[in-house]
């Protein structure tokens, strides 16, 4: 698997860096071929992932890239952070869990909707999701 | 970006115009929560046609406003979720459970006038086109892609 064009960095601090994240991976999404409401359900999933920066981080950053393999081309959504971290990862993507007063909908949501979904994260150095969807 | 709240008789309609960040949605909340108890309105639309994505915070934000509205009396009822907003919806496991919704303000109108069982509201903007066919779910996604790109 490889990157190609610019890799467009968003950096994440507040609310309304959510919606420009989003609508530039929506963007994105449309220019690398992503038709019907993959360009949505892709800027669905940025949003989830860059409100979890803003919300339990602060701040970080949204990396978007086009990505191809063999034949294939896709969406690659990096969200980071150096923020708290996560202790438990698996409590973290279960649908409902929330430390906060969320519905716990973000994680497990956002990995839904894309094809790939890894997460790492280590307490009190960060966490980074990396999400891949192809186009069909 | 500010939310016009229009005073439409008994109702308030909401449009929103653009893409909105939290903090605007918040502000939408917080409007609409003072001008039903100004007008007294018995229902409240807001139409979300332009909103580019509609995802947990949203969803919250919006099922939050329709509890608090309902305890000040008023129906809320959510117009033109487009099809590939919902689309991503279902697929995050979200519902607008206990809150109206309605393909476009007309249908809103009606839902409000049925729940509230008055009909007294006269809608005096432009006409919405009852005759007009929906457009095939893919031309409806092909639009909104375009509108938002
Ligand atoms: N970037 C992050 N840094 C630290 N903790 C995180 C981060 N992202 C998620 N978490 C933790 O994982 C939990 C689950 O995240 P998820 O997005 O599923 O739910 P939420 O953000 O709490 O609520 P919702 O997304 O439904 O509004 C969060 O409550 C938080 O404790
Ligand atoms: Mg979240």
């Amino acid at each position: 698997m490889s990157t190609f064009n610019e890799e467009l960095c968003v950096p994440i601090k507040s609310d309304s860096d959510i919606v420009e994240a989003r609508q530039k991976g929506r963007a994105l999404a449309i220019q690398l071929g992503f038709s019907g409401s993959d360009p949505t359900v892709i800027a669905a999933a940025i949003s989830e992932v860059a409100r979890n920066i803003v919300n339990h981080a602060t701040r970080g950053e949204i990396v978007l890239s086009g990505i191809h393999e063999s034949s294939r081309l896709g969406i690659q959504v990096l969200a980071r952070d150096e923020g708290p971290g996560i202790a438990d990862i698996e409590q973290a993507m279960q649908y409902g869990y929330s430390s906060g007063k969320g519905m716990g909908v973000g994680l497990p949501g956002a990995k839904w909707l894309m094809d790939e979904f890894d997460i790492k994260s280590q307490v009190g150095k960060g966490t980074s999701v990396t999400m891949r969807k192809w186009v069909r | 970006m500010h939310v016009p709240i229009l005073k439409q008789g008994d109702y308030l309609i909401a449009t929103i115009q653009s893409v909105l960040s939290d903090a605007d949605l918040l502000q939408l909340r917080d409007d609409l929560a003072d001008r039903v108890g100004q007008f007294r309105s018995r229902g409240v639309i807001i139409d979300v046609t332009v909103l580019d994505v509609i995802d947990s915070f949203a969803t919250r934000t919006l099922r939050g406003v329709a509890h608090m509205l309902k305890l000040r009396g008023a129906e809320t009822v959510i117009a033109g979720i487009q099809p590939d907003v919902a689309f991503a919806m279902v697929q995050l496991g979200l519902t607008l459970e206990g809150v109206g919704t309605a393909l476009d303000l007309e249908e809103g109108l009606a839902f409000l006038n049925a729940k509230t069982k008055r009909g007294g509201s006269v809608w005096r903007g432009p006409i919405p086109s009852r005759s007009a066919p929906k457009a095939p779910l893919d031309a409806q996604i092909r639009k909104a892609n375009r509108r938002r790109k």
